[in-house]
Protein backbone atom coordinates (compact mmCIF):
# COMPACT_ATOMS: atom_id res chain seq x y z
CA UNK A 1 0.00 0.00 0.00
CA UNK A 2 1.21 3.48 -0.90
CA UNK A 3 -0.99 6.53 -0.88
CA UNK A 4 -0.65 9.91 -2.58
CA UNK A 5 -2.58 12.93 -1.33
CA UNK A 6 -2.79 15.95 -3.62
CA UNK A 7 -2.39 19.10 -1.53
CA UNK A 8 -5.04 21.82 -1.79
CA UNK A 9 -3.30 25.20 -1.68
CA UNK A 10 -2.96 28.65 -3.24
CA UNK A 11 0.87 28.60 -3.49
CA UNK A 12 1.03 30.35 -0.12
CA UNK A 13 -0.80 28.25 2.42
CA UNK A 14 -1.94 24.67 2.79
CA UNK A 15 -5.75 24.49 2.99
CA UNK A 16 -7.46 22.65 5.85
CA UNK A 17 -9.18 20.42 3.27
CA UNK A 18 -5.82 18.68 2.87
CA UNK A 19 -5.77 17.82 6.58
CA UNK A 20 -9.09 15.99 6.30
CA UNK A 21 -7.86 14.22 3.17
CA UNK A 22 -4.77 13.00 5.03
CA UNK A 23 -7.05 11.56 7.73
CA UNK A 24 -9.00 9.67 5.06
CA UNK A 25 -5.72 8.44 3.57
CA UNK A 26 -4.48 7.19 6.93
CA UNK A 27 -7.76 5.32 7.37
CA UNK A 28 -6.83 3.40 4.22
CA UNK A 29 -3.21 2.71 5.10
CA UNK A 30 0.36 3.92 4.98
CA UNK A 31 2.73 5.39 3.89
CA UNK A 32 1.08 8.65 2.85
CA UNK A 33 2.94 11.01 0.51
CA UNK A 34 1.69 14.51 -0.21
CA UNK A 35 2.15 16.15 -3.61
CA UNK A 36 2.42 19.93 -3.66
CA UNK A 37 2.20 21.08 -7.27
CA UNK A 38 2.44 24.83 -7.65
CA UNK A 39 4.77 27.75 -8.24
CA UNK A 40 6.91 29.32 -5.52
CA UNK A 41 5.09 27.05 -3.11
CA UNK A 42 7.85 26.22 -0.60
CA UNK A 43 5.79 27.45 2.35
CA UNK A 44 3.03 25.01 1.38
CA UNK A 45 5.52 22.15 1.21
CA UNK A 46 6.82 23.00 4.66
CA UNK A 47 3.31 23.13 6.06
CA UNK A 48 2.55 19.74 4.50
CA UNK A 49 5.70 18.24 6.02
CA UNK A 50 4.45 19.22 9.47
CA UNK A 51 1.12 17.37 9.11
CA UNK A 52 0.84 14.33 11.38
CA UNK A 53 1.05 11.01 9.56
CA UNK A 54 2.68 12.29 6.37
CA UNK A 55 5.74 10.27 5.28
CA UNK A 56 7.07 12.38 2.46
CA UNK A 57 6.26 15.60 0.63
CA UNK A 58 6.90 15.81 -3.11
CA UNK A 59 7.20 19.35 -4.43
CA UNK A 60 6.63 20.05 -8.11
CA UNK A 61 7.52 23.74 -8.03
CA UNK A 62 7.40 25.26 -11.50
CA UNK A 63 5.89 28.39 -13.11
CA UNK A 64 3.82 26.10 -15.36
CA UNK A 65 1.94 24.94 -12.25
CA UNK A 66 1.11 28.43 -10.97
CA UNK A 67 -2.63 28.27 -11.69
CA UNK A 68 -2.78 24.49 -11.12
CA UNK A 69 -4.60 23.94 -14.40
CA UNK A 70 -5.95 20.41 -14.62
CA UNK A 71 -4.36 19.63 -17.98
CA UNK A 72 -0.77 19.85 -16.77
CA UNK A 73 -1.25 18.74 -13.16
CA UNK A 74 -3.25 15.66 -14.19
CA UNK A 75 -0.50 14.61 -16.59
CA UNK A 76 2.02 15.00 -13.78
CA UNK A 77 -0.05 13.05 -11.26
CA UNK A 78 -0.77 10.30 -13.78
CA UNK A 79 2.95 9.93 -14.48
CA UNK A 80 3.88 9.34 -10.84
CA UNK A 81 0.50 7.80 -10.01
CA UNK A 82 1.32 4.27 -11.10
CA UNK A 83 3.69 3.99 -8.13
CA UNK A 84 0.71 4.33 -5.80
CA UNK A 85 -2.22 2.18 -4.78
CA UNK A 86 -4.41 5.18 -3.94
CA UNK A 87 -4.54 8.81 -5.06
CA UNK A 88 -6.68 11.13 -2.96
CA UNK A 89 -7.74 14.76 -3.14
CA UNK A 90 -10.34 16.81 -1.33
CA UNK A 91 -13.71 17.07 -3.08
CA UNK A 92 -13.23 20.80 -3.61
CA UNK A 93 -13.65 22.41 -7.02
CA UNK A 94 -9.90 21.91 -7.50
CA UNK A 95 -9.96 18.23 -6.59
CA UNK A 96 -13.12 17.55 -8.59
CA UNK A 97 -11.59 19.26 -11.61
CA UNK A 98 -8.38 17.26 -11.40
CA UNK A 99 -8.97 13.69 -10.26
CA UNK A 100 -11.37 12.41 -12.93
CA UNK A 101 -8.80 13.53 -15.49
CA UNK A 102 -6.09 11.64 -13.61
CA UNK A 103 -8.28 8.53 -13.39
CA UNK A 104 -9.01 8.53 -17.12
CA UNK A 105 -5.32 8.90 -17.92
CA UNK A 106 -4.67 5.86 -15.72
CA UNK A 107 -7.68 4.03 -17.22
CA UNK A 108 -9.26 3.49 -13.80
CA UNK A 109 -12.52 4.54 -12.17
CA UNK A 110 -12.74 7.57 -9.96
CA UNK A 111 -14.66 7.37 -6.71
CA UNK A 112 -16.33 10.66 -5.83
CA UNK A 113 -16.81 12.28 -2.42
CA UNK A 114 -16.30 9.37 -0.09
CA UNK A 115 -17.66 9.81 3.43
CA UNK A 116 -16.23 6.60 4.93
CA UNK A 117 -13.46 4.08 4.34
CA UNK A 118 -14.62 0.48 4.84
CA UNK A 119 -11.37 -1.13 3.72
CA UNK A 120 -8.55 -0.44 1.28
CA UNK A 121 -10.85 -1.12 -1.68
CA UNK A 122 -14.31 -0.36 -0.31
CA UNK A 123 -15.75 3.09 0.33
CA UNK A 124 -19.05 4.78 1.14
CA UNK A 125 -20.35 7.71 -0.90
CA UNK A 126 -23.62 9.62 -1.04
CA UNK A 127 -25.76 9.43 -4.18
CA UNK A 128 -29.11 11.04 -5.09
CA UNK A 129 -28.37 14.25 -3.17
CA UNK A 130 -27.50 12.26 -0.08
CA UNK A 131 -30.80 10.37 -0.03
CA UNK A 132 -28.84 7.13 -0.29
CA UNK A 133 -25.39 5.98 0.72
CA UNK A 134 -23.68 3.58 -1.70
CA UNK A 135 -20.91 1.24 -0.60
CA UNK A 136 -18.67 0.65 -3.61
CA UNK A 137 -15.76 -1.69 -4.18
CA UNK A 138 -12.98 -1.20 -6.71
CA UNK A 139 -10.63 -3.77 -8.23
CA UNK A 140 -8.61 -1.15 -10.09
CA UNK A 141 -4.84 -1.23 -9.43
CA UNK A 142 -4.94 2.45 -8.46
CA UNK A 143 -7.92 3.85 -6.59
CA UNK A 144 -8.49 7.50 -7.43
CA UNK A 145 -10.69 9.11 -4.80
CA UNK A 146 -12.10 12.50 -3.82
CA UNK A 147 -12.88 12.98 -0.15
CA UNK A 148 -15.82 14.85 1.40
CA UNK A 149 -13.85 16.82 3.96
CA UNK A 150 -16.71 17.29 6.43
CA UNK A 151 -16.75 13.51 6.96
CA UNK A 152 -13.14 13.30 8.16
CA UNK A 153 -11.53 15.15 11.07
CA UNK A 154 -8.49 17.29 10.31
CA UNK A 155 -5.10 15.68 10.92
CA UNK A 156 -2.87 17.65 13.29
CA UNK A 157 -1.19 20.40 11.30
CA UNK A 158 1.97 20.50 13.40
CA UNK A 159 4.50 18.23 15.06
CA UNK A 160 5.76 16.18 12.09
CA UNK A 161 8.90 16.72 10.05
CA UNK A 162 8.42 14.62 6.93
CA UNK A 163 11.09 14.62 4.23
CA UNK A 164 10.55 17.21 1.50
CA UNK A 165 11.75 16.13 -1.94
CA UNK A 166 11.71 18.07 -5.18
CA UNK A 167 9.87 16.40 -8.05
CA UNK A 168 11.30 17.48 -11.36
CA UNK A 169 8.48 16.41 -13.59
CA UNK A 170 6.86 19.14 -15.65
CA UNK A 171 4.12 18.38 -18.14
CA UNK A 172 3.59 21.80 -19.57
CA UNK A 173 0.84 21.95 -22.17
CA UNK A 174 -0.60 24.57 -24.45
CA UNK A 175 -4.22 23.41 -24.27
CA UNK A 176 -5.40 25.87 -21.66
CA UNK A 177 -4.28 29.17 -20.22
CA UNK A 178 -5.15 31.02 -17.04
CA UNK A 179 -6.69 34.43 -17.73
CA UNK A 180 -7.70 35.66 -14.30
CA UNK A 181 -9.80 35.11 -11.24
CA UNK A 182 -12.16 36.97 -8.99
CA UNK A 183 -11.94 35.71 -5.48
CA UNK A 184 -14.39 36.74 -2.79
CA UNK A 185 -12.63 38.24 0.17
CA UNK A 186 -14.09 37.98 3.59
CA UNK A 187 -12.92 38.40 7.16
CA UNK A 188 -15.29 35.65 8.15
CA UNK A 189 -14.37 32.02 8.66
CA UNK A 190 -14.34 29.84 5.55
CA UNK A 191 -17.78 28.36 4.90
CA UNK A 192 -16.77 24.71 4.84
CA UNK A 193 -14.59 24.98 7.95
CA UNK A 194 -16.73 27.26 10.18
CA UNK A 195 -18.25 25.94 13.39
CA UNK A 196 -21.29 28.17 12.95
CA UNK A 197 -22.96 28.87 9.60
CA UNK A 198 -25.95 31.12 8.99
CA UNK A 199 -27.53 30.94 5.55
CA UNK A 200 -30.14 33.08 3.85
CA UNK A 201 -32.59 32.06 1.14
CA UNK A 202 -35.08 33.61 -1.21
CA UNK A 203 -36.97 34.90 1.83
CA UNK A 204 -34.21 37.51 2.30
CA UNK A 205 -35.67 39.34 -0.73
CA UNK A 206 -32.49 41.22 -1.65
CA UNK A 207 -28.72 41.33 -1.32
CA UNK A 208 -28.97 44.45 0.86
CA UNK A 209 -31.04 42.54 3.39
CA UNK A 210 -28.14 40.15 3.96
CA UNK A 211 -26.84 42.89 6.29
CA UNK A 212 -29.34 41.48 8.78
CA UNK A 213 -27.63 38.09 8.52
CA UNK A 214 -24.18 39.68 8.77
CA UNK A 215 -25.09 41.30 12.08
CA UNK A 216 -26.02 37.95 13.57
CA UNK A 217 -22.94 36.32 12.00
CA UNK A 218 -20.75 38.97 13.63
CA UNK A 219 -22.11 38.03 17.05
CA UNK A 220 -21.58 34.31 16.48
CA UNK A 221 -18.30 34.42 14.54
CA UNK A 222 -20.23 32.61 11.83
CA UNK A 223 -19.65 32.05 8.13
CA UNK A 224 -22.46 33.06 5.79
CA UNK A 225 -24.06 30.74 3.26
CA UNK A 226 -27.04 30.85 0.94
CA UNK A 227 -29.53 28.73 -0.95
CA UNK A 228 -29.37 28.39 -4.71
CA UNK A 229 -32.41 30.65 -5.04
CA UNK A 230 -30.56 33.46 -3.22
CA UNK A 231 -27.51 33.01 -5.45
CA UNK A 232 -29.52 32.74 -8.68
CA UNK A 233 -31.39 35.93 -7.76
CA UNK A 234 -28.03 37.68 -7.44
CA UNK A 235 -28.34 38.46 -3.71
CA UNK A 236 -24.93 36.90 -3.01
CA UNK A 237 -22.06 35.32 -5.00
CA UNK A 238 -21.98 31.71 -6.13
CA UNK A 239 -19.29 30.61 -3.70
CA UNK A 240 -21.82 30.97 -0.88
CA UNK A 241 -24.19 28.29 -2.21
CA UNK A 242 -24.74 25.39 0.15
CA UNK A 243 -26.16 22.18 -1.28
CA UNK A 244 -25.94 19.13 -3.51
CA UNK A 245 -24.22 21.13 -6.20
CA UNK A 246 -22.66 23.81 -4.03
CA UNK A 247 -20.68 23.49 -0.83
CA UNK A 248 -21.14 20.80 1.77
CA UNK A 249 -21.06 22.05 5.35
CA UNK A 250 -21.37 20.29 8.69
CA UNK A 251 -20.90 22.90 11.41
CA UNK A 252 -21.81 22.63 15.08
CA UNK A 253 -24.66 25.05 14.41
CA UNK A 254 -26.44 25.77 11.12
CA UNK A 255 -29.08 28.48 10.98
CA UNK A 256 -31.33 28.49 7.90
CA UNK A 257 -33.17 31.76 7.40
CA UNK A 258 -35.92 32.12 4.80
CA UNK A 259 -34.94 28.78 3.24
CA UNK A 260 -37.67 26.25 2.45
CA UNK A 261 -35.51 23.12 2.73
CA UNK A 262 -35.45 21.61 -0.77
CA UNK A 263 -33.76 18.19 -1.14
CA UNK A 264 -30.81 19.85 -2.87
CA UNK A 265 -30.26 22.31 -0.05
CA UNK A 266 -30.59 19.66 2.67
CA UNK A 267 -27.92 17.61 0.87
CA UNK A 268 -25.41 20.31 1.76
CA UNK A 269 -26.20 20.84 5.45
CA UNK A 270 -28.08 17.98 7.01
CA UNK A 271 -25.00 16.56 8.69
CA UNK A 272 -24.73 19.71 10.80
CA UNK A 273 -24.81 18.96 14.53
CA UNK A 274 -27.59 21.39 15.45
CA UNK A 275 -29.95 22.93 12.90
CA UNK A 276 -32.07 26.00 13.51
CA UNK A 277 -34.74 27.07 11.01
CA UNK A 278 -36.34 30.48 10.88
CA UNK A 279 -39.24 30.57 8.45
CA UNK A 280 -42.67 32.16 8.46
CA UNK A 281 -44.25 29.09 6.89
CA UNK A 282 -44.83 26.44 9.56
CA UNK A 283 -45.17 23.80 6.84
CA UNK A 284 -41.75 24.46 5.26
CA UNK A 285 -39.83 21.16 4.88
CA UNK A 286 -36.78 22.66 6.58
CA UNK A 287 -38.60 22.16 9.91
CA UNK A 288 -38.51 18.39 9.36
CA UNK A 289 -34.75 18.40 9.87
CA UNK A 290 -34.45 21.32 12.30
CA UNK A 291 -33.68 20.76 15.97
CA UNK A 292 -35.12 24.17 16.77
CA UNK A 293 -37.68 25.86 14.60
CA UNK A 294 -38.94 29.40 14.92
CA UNK A 295 -42.03 30.19 12.87
CA UNK A 296 -41.88 33.91 12.39
CA UNK A 297 -40.99 36.75 10.04
CA UNK A 298 -37.23 36.82 9.54
CA UNK A 299 -37.25 40.62 9.29
CA UNK A 300 -38.45 40.69 12.90
CA UNK A 301 -36.34 37.78 14.17
CA UNK A 302 -32.92 38.69 12.75
CA UNK A 303 -32.62 42.17 14.33
CA UNK A 304 -33.81 40.76 17.66
CA UNK A 305 -31.28 37.92 17.46
CA UNK A 306 -28.46 40.33 16.66
CA UNK A 307 -29.41 42.46 19.62
CA UNK A 308 -29.87 39.70 22.19
CA UNK A 309 -26.94 37.43 21.35
CA UNK B 1 -18.07 24.56 -35.25
CA UNK B 2 -19.73 21.24 -34.53
CA UNK B 3 -21.08 20.75 -31.02
CA UNK B 4 -21.86 17.50 -29.21
CA UNK B 5 -24.14 17.65 -26.18
CA UNK B 6 -24.63 14.65 -23.93
CA UNK B 7 -27.88 14.29 -22.02
CA UNK B 8 -28.72 11.80 -19.30
CA UNK B 9 -32.14 10.50 -18.35
CA UNK B 10 -32.46 10.79 -14.58
CA UNK B 11 -35.12 10.86 -11.91
CA UNK B 12 -36.85 14.27 -11.73
CA UNK B 13 -35.10 16.67 -9.33
CA UNK B 14 -38.22 17.03 -7.18
CA UNK B 15 -38.55 13.32 -6.42
CA UNK B 16 -37.25 12.20 -3.06
CA UNK B 17 -36.02 8.69 -3.76
CA UNK B 18 -36.17 5.78 -1.34
CA UNK B 19 -33.72 2.96 -0.91
CA UNK B 20 -35.03 -0.50 -1.84
CA UNK B 21 -35.71 -2.88 1.02
CA UNK B 22 -33.05 -5.33 -0.20
CA UNK B 23 -30.43 -2.55 -0.26
CA UNK B 24 -29.61 -3.20 -3.91
CA UNK B 25 -30.30 0.36 -5.04
CA UNK B 26 -32.99 3.02 -5.02
CA UNK B 27 -36.56 2.37 -6.02
CA UNK B 28 -37.41 4.21 -9.24
CA UNK B 29 -40.63 2.35 -10.02
CA UNK B 30 -43.05 4.81 -11.63
CA UNK B 31 -40.77 7.73 -10.72
CA UNK B 32 -41.00 10.76 -12.98
CA UNK B 33 -37.94 10.95 -15.23
CA UNK B 34 -36.40 13.97 -16.93
CA UNK B 35 -33.27 15.33 -18.59
CA UNK B 36 -30.65 15.88 -15.92
CA UNK B 37 -30.96 19.63 -15.14
CA UNK B 38 -27.27 20.30 -15.83
CA UNK B 39 -27.55 18.57 -19.23
CA UNK B 40 -30.51 20.78 -20.06
CA UNK B 41 -28.28 23.80 -19.43
CA UNK B 42 -25.69 22.28 -21.77
CA UNK B 43 -28.32 21.86 -24.51
CA UNK B 44 -29.41 25.47 -24.06
CA UNK B 45 -25.83 26.75 -24.33
CA UNK B 46 -25.24 24.78 -27.52
CA UNK B 47 -28.40 26.19 -29.09
CA UNK B 48 -27.42 29.73 -28.11
CA UNK B 49 -24.02 29.27 -29.76
CA UNK B 50 -25.81 28.12 -32.88
CA UNK B 51 -28.23 31.04 -32.76
CA UNK B 52 -25.25 33.40 -32.51
CA UNK B 53 -23.88 31.84 -35.68
CA UNK B 54 -20.91 30.31 -33.86
CA UNK B 55 -21.97 26.72 -34.30
CA UNK B 56 -23.11 24.96 -37.46
CA UNK B 57 -24.58 21.82 -35.98
CA UNK B 58 -25.69 20.60 -32.58
CA UNK B 59 -25.75 16.84 -32.09
CA UNK B 60 -27.32 15.43 -28.95
CA UNK B 61 -26.36 12.02 -27.60
CA UNK B 62 -27.82 9.94 -24.81
CA UNK B 63 -26.55 6.64 -23.49
CA UNK B 64 -28.89 4.14 -21.92
CA UNK B 65 -31.88 1.96 -22.68
CA UNK B 66 -34.61 2.82 -25.24
CA UNK B 67 -36.41 5.10 -22.81
CA UNK B 68 -33.81 7.83 -23.23
CA UNK B 69 -35.22 8.52 -26.71
CA UNK B 70 -37.65 10.71 -24.78
CA UNK B 71 -34.80 12.91 -23.52
CA UNK B 72 -33.18 13.04 -26.97
CA UNK B 73 -36.51 14.19 -28.45
CA UNK B 74 -36.77 16.86 -25.77
CA UNK B 75 -33.32 18.18 -26.69
CA UNK B 76 -34.27 18.09 -30.38
CA UNK B 77 -37.41 20.08 -29.57
CA UNK B 78 -35.25 22.65 -27.80
CA UNK B 79 -33.25 23.09 -31.00
CA UNK B 80 -30.61 20.38 -31.41
CA UNK B 81 -30.27 19.22 -35.04
CA UNK B 82 -29.99 15.46 -34.73
CA UNK B 83 -29.66 12.75 -32.15
CA UNK B 84 -27.55 9.72 -31.41
CA UNK B 85 -28.74 7.01 -29.08
CA UNK B 86 -26.10 4.65 -27.73
CA UNK B 87 -28.01 1.58 -26.65
CA UNK B 88 -26.62 0.28 -23.40
CA UNK B 89 -27.79 -0.70 -19.98
CA UNK B 90 -28.71 2.24 -17.75
CA UNK B 91 -26.25 3.44 -15.18
CA UNK B 92 -22.98 2.98 -17.08
CA UNK B 93 -20.05 4.26 -15.06
CA UNK B 94 -18.42 7.59 -15.94
CA UNK B 95 -15.28 6.08 -17.51
CA UNK B 96 -17.40 3.99 -19.89
CA UNK B 97 -19.57 7.00 -20.75
CA UNK B 98 -16.46 9.10 -21.41
CA UNK B 99 -15.03 6.39 -23.70
CA UNK B 100 -18.27 6.19 -25.69
CA UNK B 101 -18.39 9.98 -26.03
CA UNK B 102 -14.74 10.01 -27.04
CA UNK B 103 -15.47 7.56 -29.85
CA UNK B 104 -18.33 9.77 -31.05
CA UNK B 105 -16.17 12.90 -30.86
CA UNK B 106 -13.68 11.22 -33.19
CA UNK B 107 -16.28 9.81 -35.54
CA UNK B 108 -18.10 13.13 -35.90
CA UNK B 109 -15.05 15.44 -35.74
CA UNK B 110 -16.56 17.43 -32.89
CA UNK B 111 -15.08 20.82 -31.94
CA UNK B 112 -16.86 21.39 -28.66
CA UNK B 113 -18.49 19.00 -26.21
CA UNK B 114 -20.96 20.40 -23.69
CA UNK B 115 -22.04 18.22 -20.77
CA UNK B 116 -23.58 18.83 -17.36
CA UNK B 117 -21.14 19.06 -14.47
CA UNK B 118 -22.86 16.24 -12.61
CA UNK B 119 -25.94 14.11 -12.83
CA UNK B 120 -28.32 14.42 -9.93
CA UNK B 121 -28.61 10.64 -9.48
CA UNK B 122 -25.05 9.32 -9.28
CA UNK B 123 -23.57 12.71 -8.27
CA UNK B 124 -20.19 11.79 -9.76
CA UNK B 125 -19.03 14.94 -11.54
CA UNK B 126 -16.53 13.07 -13.74
CA UNK B 127 -17.51 12.62 -17.38
CA UNK B 128 -16.31 15.98 -18.78
CA UNK B 129 -12.89 15.67 -17.16
CA UNK B 130 -12.48 12.04 -18.25
CA UNK B 131 -13.54 12.74 -21.82
CA UNK B 132 -11.12 15.66 -22.01
CA UNK B 133 -8.31 13.41 -20.79
CA UNK B 134 -9.11 10.64 -23.29
CA UNK B 135 -9.18 13.10 -26.18
CA UNK B 136 -6.15 15.10 -25.07
CA UNK B 137 -8.49 18.10 -24.95
CA UNK B 138 -8.63 21.01 -22.50
CA UNK B 139 -11.49 21.18 -20.03
CA UNK B 140 -13.61 24.04 -18.74
CA UNK B 141 -15.51 22.58 -15.82
CA UNK B 142 -18.32 24.18 -13.75
CA UNK B 143 -18.82 26.85 -16.41
CA UNK B 144 -20.93 29.93 -15.75
CA UNK B 145 -19.75 31.73 -18.89
CA UNK B 146 -18.73 30.49 -22.35
CA UNK B 147 -17.58 32.69 -25.22
CA UNK B 148 -15.90 31.92 -28.53
CA UNK B 149 -12.96 34.26 -29.10
CA UNK B 150 -10.67 34.09 -32.15
CA UNK B 151 -11.00 30.35 -32.51
CA UNK B 152 -10.55 29.79 -28.79
CA UNK B 153 -13.01 29.33 -25.98
CA UNK B 154 -13.12 31.66 -22.99
CA UNK B 155 -14.68 29.90 -20.03
CA UNK B 156 -15.62 31.44 -16.70
CA UNK B 157 -15.71 28.77 -13.99
CA UNK B 158 -17.42 28.70 -10.61
CA UNK B 159 -14.76 27.73 -8.09
CA UNK B 160 -14.83 27.47 -4.29
CA UNK B 161 -13.23 30.89 -3.82
CA UNK B 162 -15.21 32.76 -6.49
CA UNK B 163 -14.75 32.69 -10.26
CA UNK B 164 -11.87 31.80 -12.55
CA UNK B 165 -11.44 32.62 -16.24
CA UNK B 166 -9.46 30.36 -18.57
CA UNK B 167 -8.83 30.23 -22.30
CA UNK B 168 -9.07 26.86 -24.05
CA UNK B 169 -7.94 25.75 -27.46
CA UNK B 170 -10.45 23.78 -29.53
CA UNK B 171 -11.54 21.02 -29.54
CA UNK B 172 -12.52 21.32 -25.89
CA UNK B 173 -14.90 19.95 -23.29
CA UNK B 174 -17.07 22.18 -21.11
CA UNK B 175 -19.15 21.13 -18.12
CA UNK B 176 -22.02 23.41 -17.20
CA UNK B 177 -22.88 24.84 -13.81
CA UNK B 178 -26.29 26.11 -12.73
CA UNK B 179 -25.82 29.74 -13.60
CA UNK B 180 -24.57 29.38 -17.18
CA UNK B 181 -28.04 30.10 -18.56
CA UNK B 182 -31.72 29.54 -17.98
CA UNK B 183 -33.00 26.84 -20.33
CA UNK B 184 -35.95 27.71 -22.54
CA UNK B 185 -39.15 25.74 -22.85
CA UNK B 186 -39.87 23.88 -26.06
CA UNK B 187 -42.68 25.38 -28.11
CA UNK B 188 -45.41 23.17 -29.53
CA UNK B 189 -44.36 23.70 -33.18
CA UNK B 190 -40.78 22.80 -32.23
CA UNK B 191 -41.96 19.67 -30.45
CA UNK B 192 -43.76 18.67 -33.65
CA UNK B 193 -40.71 19.47 -35.79
CA UNK B 194 -38.47 17.45 -33.48
CA UNK B 195 -40.43 14.31 -34.33
CA UNK B 196 -38.98 14.47 -37.84
CA UNK B 197 -35.37 14.99 -36.80
CA UNK B 198 -33.18 11.91 -37.20
CA UNK B 199 -31.91 9.79 -34.29
CA UNK B 200 -29.15 7.28 -35.10
CA UNK B 201 -28.75 4.19 -32.99
CA UNK B 202 -25.35 2.79 -32.09
CA UNK B 203 -24.07 0.18 -29.69
CA UNK B 204 -20.88 0.24 -27.63
CA UNK B 205 -19.61 -2.51 -29.95
CA UNK B 206 -20.19 -0.26 -33.00
CA UNK B 207 -18.01 2.30 -31.27
CA UNK B 208 -15.41 -0.30 -30.24
CA UNK B 209 -15.75 0.50 -26.55
CA UNK B 210 -15.82 -1.87 -23.60
CA UNK B 211 -18.30 -0.60 -21.04
CA UNK B 212 -17.44 -3.10 -18.31
CA UNK B 213 -18.05 -1.73 -14.81
CA UNK B 214 -14.99 -0.90 -12.74
CA UNK B 215 -16.80 -0.39 -9.49
CA UNK B 216 -19.14 -2.82 -7.81
CA UNK B 217 -21.97 -1.53 -5.67
CA UNK B 218 -21.91 -3.66 -2.54
CA UNK B 219 -25.00 -2.11 -0.96
CA UNK B 220 -27.12 1.01 -0.89
CA UNK B 221 -28.39 2.19 2.48
CA UNK B 222 -30.65 5.01 3.56
CA UNK B 223 -28.79 7.83 5.32
CA UNK B 224 -29.27 8.27 9.06
CA UNK B 225 -32.65 9.96 9.52
CA UNK B 226 -32.80 13.34 11.17
CA UNK B 227 -35.96 13.75 13.12
CA UNK B 228 -37.76 17.04 13.54
CA UNK B 229 -36.98 18.76 16.82
CA UNK B 230 -39.12 21.30 18.59
CA UNK B 231 -40.66 24.63 17.74
CA UNK B 232 -39.56 27.48 19.95
CA UNK B 233 -41.93 30.34 20.74
CA UNK B 234 -39.54 33.26 20.79
CA UNK B 235 -36.03 34.51 20.08
CA UNK B 236 -35.37 34.42 23.84
CA UNK B 237 -36.31 30.75 24.06
CA UNK B 238 -34.15 29.98 21.03
CA UNK B 239 -31.08 31.64 22.54
CA UNK B 240 -31.61 29.97 25.91
CA UNK B 241 -31.95 26.52 24.37
CA UNK B 242 -28.92 26.98 22.13
CA UNK B 243 -26.90 27.98 25.18
CA UNK B 244 -28.09 25.59 27.86
CA UNK B 245 -29.51 22.61 25.98
CA UNK B 246 -27.59 22.33 22.69
CA UNK B 247 -24.55 24.15 24.08
CA UNK B 248 -23.47 25.37 20.66
CA UNK B 249 -23.20 29.09 21.40
C1 LIG C 1 -29.98 20.47 -10.36
C2 LIG C 1 -30.35 21.28 -9.17
C3 LIG C 1 -29.37 21.58 -8.26
C4 LIG C 1 -29.66 22.35 -7.15
N1 LIG C 1 -28.67 22.62 -6.25
C5 LIG C 1 -28.97 23.35 -5.16
C6 LIG C 1 -27.98 23.61 -4.17
O1 LIG C 1 -26.83 23.19 -4.27
N2 LIG C 1 -28.35 24.36 -3.11
C7 LIG C 1 -29.62 24.86 -2.94
O2 LIG C 1 -29.88 25.55 -1.94
N3 LIG C 1 -30.55 24.61 -3.85
C8 LIG C 1 -30.26 23.89 -4.97
N4 LIG C 1 -31.23 23.67 -5.89
C9 LIG C 1 -32.51 24.44 -5.79
C10 LIG C 1 -33.54 23.87 -4.84
O3 LIG C 1 -34.29 22.88 -5.50
C11 LIG C 1 -34.47 24.98 -4.36
O4 LIG C 1 -35.07 25.59 -5.46
C12 LIG C 1 -33.78 26.08 -3.54
O5 LIG C 1 -32.99 25.49 -2.53
C13 LIG C 1 -34.79 26.99 -2.94
O6 LIG C 1 -34.17 28.04 -2.25
P1 LIG C 1 -34.92 28.76 -1.05
O7 LIG C 1 -35.27 27.79 0.00
O8 LIG C 1 -34.11 29.94 -0.67
O9 LIG C 1 -36.22 29.36 -1.78
P2 LIG C 1 -37.74 28.95 -1.62
O10 LIG C 1 -37.94 27.52 -1.82
O11 LIG C 1 -38.50 29.91 -2.45
O12 LIG C 1 -38.02 29.23 -0.09
C14 LIG C 1 -38.07 30.50 0.49
C15 LIG C 1 -38.54 30.32 1.92
O13 LIG C 1 -38.47 31.58 2.58
C16 LIG C 1 -39.58 31.68 3.45
N5 LIG C 1 -39.82 33.12 3.68
C17 LIG C 1 -40.16 34.05 2.75
N6 LIG C 1 -40.27 35.25 3.33
C18 LIG C 1 -40.01 35.08 4.65
C19 LIG C 1 -39.98 35.95 5.77
N7 LIG C 1 -40.22 37.26 5.65
N8 LIG C 1 -39.69 35.44 6.99
C20 LIG C 1 -39.42 34.12 7.12
N9 LIG C 1 -39.44 33.24 6.10
C21 LIG C 1 -39.73 33.73 4.87
C22 LIG C 1 -40.71 31.00 2.72
O14 LIG C 1 -41.71 30.56 3.62
C23 LIG C 1 -39.98 29.84 2.03
O15 LIG C 1 -40.01 28.66 2.83
C24 LIG C 1 -30.97 22.86 -6.98
C25 LIG C 1 -31.96 22.53 -7.88
C26 LIG C 1 -31.66 21.74 -8.98
C27 LIG C 1 -32.75 21.39 -9.93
Amino acid sequence: MKILVIAEHDNLSLKPATLSTVTAALAIGQPVDVLVAGAACASVANAAAAVAGVSRVLVADHPAHAAQLAESIAALVAEIGTQYTHILAAATTTGKNLLPRVAALLDVAQISEIVAVKSADTFVRPIYAGNALATVQSDDPVKVITVRTTAFAEAASAGNAAAVEPLNVVKEQALSAFVGQQLSTSERPELTAASVVISGGRGMQSGENFVLIEKVADKLGAAIGASRAAVDAGFVPNDMQVGQTGKIVAPELYIAVGISGAIQHLAGMKDSKVIVAINKDAEAPIFQVADYGLVDDLFKVLPELAEKL
Amino acid sequence: MKILVAVKRVVDANVKVRVKADNSGVDLTNAKMAINPFCEIAVEEAIRLKEKGQADEVIVVSIGDKACHEQIRTALALGADRGIHVEAQDGLQPLAVAKLLHAIVQRESIDLVLVGKQSIDSDNNQVAQMLAALGGMPQGTFACGVEVQDGKLKVVREIDGGEQTILLSLPAVVSTDLRLNEPRYASLPNIMKAKKKPIDSLTPADLGVSVAARLRTVSVEPPPERSAGIKVASVDELITRLKTEAKVI
